[in-house]
């Protein structure tokens, strides 16, 4: 079976976000940068399903400036077996990251496409819903549990919903997103890491590919947001209680 | 002239408020527009939910029933909204980022070639969107280029719409090709609970990592839940670790909530869990740690053992209400 992983840079998520003053972007200088952590989730569970099937491939697809081969050198150290990084400066929307990925993944006859269900840059939670729907592929977001059929021709997703959890069953090819419970990822190991340096990692100009990535969707503005009104320490539960019903008249 | 189409979600028969606020958001975005507001309703055995709808001030709800529709799958959901957002000609497709909305509307984007903005908090009247980023660290003013446009509100962003007026509801007739269906529904393995839901509760009790196992949960939690009529929420932390279920998750990756008064119990208050509750009208945090980021954004902080002070609160919640 051969999985595709889309895999995004985003800065780490215990770092600090600050705005440009011009309002053009986000400072990034002196921002550590990572996988996406919920595309580092999806490249697990790649892994996982190579390992239980004990054969397979697992692709790493990267979109962006050439910086982002250092996220996909990590990802080949986990395990992953080779990446493919479509380079681009562009600022490139959700819908052009679907046709992107659309693209690669007729060009690579792909089985499965597992990715994250949102980056945690722009928050969007949308591009694996748009690629499966350019695809005419089922898909099967958030989901905290995969389990392939002994013939490796469906799929049964638990999916984090609303009031519980939902079970179904989709046929392959799909498109599955990983929520935060679908598993624990690897640390790369060391022999990994060196191993990743020898691995493929083959790098696209976006322009090659021909997909309209004219944006449907432009920020126009950034601005830091509005800064909550800290409050102040109560000393007993009988002073909160006071402030709560007295002061708040919230209880 | 541009019409907006909101699509209504419906669970069980009922509104949920979250629809209710995507009904609100569509009428912002109509008036922005300079179009009429309708709505869709989708599924099976919808006459009544469909009336309902009608009598929040909607233009017109368009019915599409169909048996493939009983219960929601991305792949015959967009088949059906995407039809009614073609033969009507809407400018703007809207619906509320619940689980349902965020499954189904980027799909649906996608089948149209429309570019989408999620999670939206506000229509701007110069036709731009307001939308947070980077777990809310950033405020995001965007533009959606060409037509239609789709998108997904937060609830927390808009007042429930309420009952005006009575639009005219029409049948469509759905074309569903039950062969490209490819998605089947299992079971929904529901988490059953007598508390409200914590979307649409006034008051929310969080708890994390602190209160170090689910028992805890229950013998900590539950009787303050209980004696102020609130719903239980939870750190990631603590859903990790199996001590509640997945879906009382608050935060940038789990649910957005805004109640009159939040309070979160041995919760740390990273950037992650504020994104999902700094609009609380009323935030407590009782916490051991008097240098716990949550006591920046608290409103009234309790620097104290959770398991001493909780108890305790929950005895004067009862005196007061008696
Ligand atoms: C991609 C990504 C997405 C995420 N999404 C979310 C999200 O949606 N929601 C979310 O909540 N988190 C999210 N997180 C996780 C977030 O970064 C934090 O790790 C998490 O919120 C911490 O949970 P916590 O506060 O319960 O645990 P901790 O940070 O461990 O805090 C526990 C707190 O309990 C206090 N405490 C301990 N014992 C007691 C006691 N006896 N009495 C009183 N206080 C006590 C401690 O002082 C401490 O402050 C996400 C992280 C990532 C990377």
């Amino acid at each position: 079976m051969k999985i595709l992983v889309p895999a995004k840079r985003v800065p780490d998520p215990n770092s600090t976000i600050k705005v440009k003053t011009d309002g053009s972007g986000i400072v990034t200088d002196g921002l550590k940068w990572v996988i996406n952590p919920f595309d580092e989730i999806a490249i697990e569970e790649a892994l996982r399903i190579k390992e239980k099937l004990g054969g397979g491939e697992v692709v790493l697809a990267g979109i962006g400036s050439k910086a982002s081969s250092e996220q996909l050198r990590t990802g080949l150290a986990m395990g992953a077996d080779r990446a493919i990084l479509v380079v681009t400066e562009e600022a490139i929307d959700s819908l052009a990251v679907a046709r992107i990925l659309h693209k690669l993944v007729e060009a690579e006859k792909v089985d499965l496409v597992l990715m994250g269900k949102q980056a945690i840059d722009a928050d969007s939670n949308q591009a694996g819903q748009m690629l499966a729907e350019l695809l005419g592929w089922p898909q099967a977001t958030f989901a905290s549990q995969v389990e392939l059929a002994a013939d490796q021709k469906s799929a049964k997703v638990t999916r984090e919903v609303d009031g519980g959890l939902e079970v179904i069953e989709l046929p392959l090819p799909a498109v599955v997103t990983a929520d935060l419970r679908l598993n624990e990822p690897r640390y790369a190991s060391l022999p990994g890491i060196m191993k990743a340096r020898k691995k493929e990692l083959k790098e696209i100009p976006l322009a090659d590919l021909g997909v309209d990535t004219a944006p449907r969707l432009k920020v126009v503005k950034m601005e830091p947001p509005a800064k909550r009104q800290g409050g102040r320490k109560v000393e007993t539960v009988q002073d909160l209680i006071q402030a709560l019903h007295s002061e708040a008249k919230v209880i | 002239m541009g019409d907006v189409l909101v699509f209504a979600e419906h669970v069980k028969g009922k509104l949920p408020k979250t629809t209710l606020a995507g009904i609100a958001a569509g009428k912002q975005a109509a008036s922005r527009l300079g179009g009429a507001c309708h709505a869709a309703v989708l599924g099976k055995g919808v006459d009544a939910v469909a009336a309902e709808v009608a009598a929040y001030g909607v233009s017109k709800v368009f019915v599409v029933e169909s048996d493939a529709l009983e219960h929601y799958v991305a792949d015959a959901y967009t088949d059906a909204l995407a039809q009614v957002v073609k033969d009507k000609g809407i400018e703007m497709l809207v619906a509320t980022s619940t689980a349902v909305g965020k499954d189904l509307l980027p799909r649906v984007a996608a089948r149209l070639g429309a570019g989408m903005a999620s999670e939206v908090v506000h229509f701007n009247e110069d036709g731009t969107l307001t939308r947070p980023m980077y777990a809310g660290n950033v405020i995001a003013t965007v533009k959606i280029e060409g037509s239609p446009q789709v998108v997904s509100v937060r609830a927390t962003a808009f007042d429930a719409a309420k009952k005006e007026g009575s639009g005219a509801v029409e049948k469509l007739s759905a074309s569903l090709d039950a062969a490209k269906l490819k998605t089947r529904f299992v079971e929904f393995k529901e988490t059953k609970s007598d508390r409200p839901v914590l979307t649409e509760a006034s008051i929310v009790v969080s708890g994390g990592r602190g209160l170090k196992n689910g028992e805890n949960f229950t013998t900590y939690l539950e009787p303050l839940c209980e004696a102020l009529g609130a719903a239980m929420g939870a750190s990631r932390a603590a859903v990790d670790a199996g001590f509640v279920p997945n879906d009382l998750q608050v935060g940038q990756t789990g649910k957005v909530v805004a109640p009159t008064l939040y309070i979160a119990v041995g919760i740390s208050g990273a950037i992650q869990h504020l994104a999902g509750m700094k609009d609380s009208k009323t935030i407590v945090a009782i916490n051991k740690d008097a240098e716990a980021p949550i006591f920046q954004v608290a409103d009234y902080g309790l620097v104290a053992d959770l398991f001493k002070a909780v108890p305790e609160l929950t005895e004067e919640v009862k005196k007061l209400k008696h």
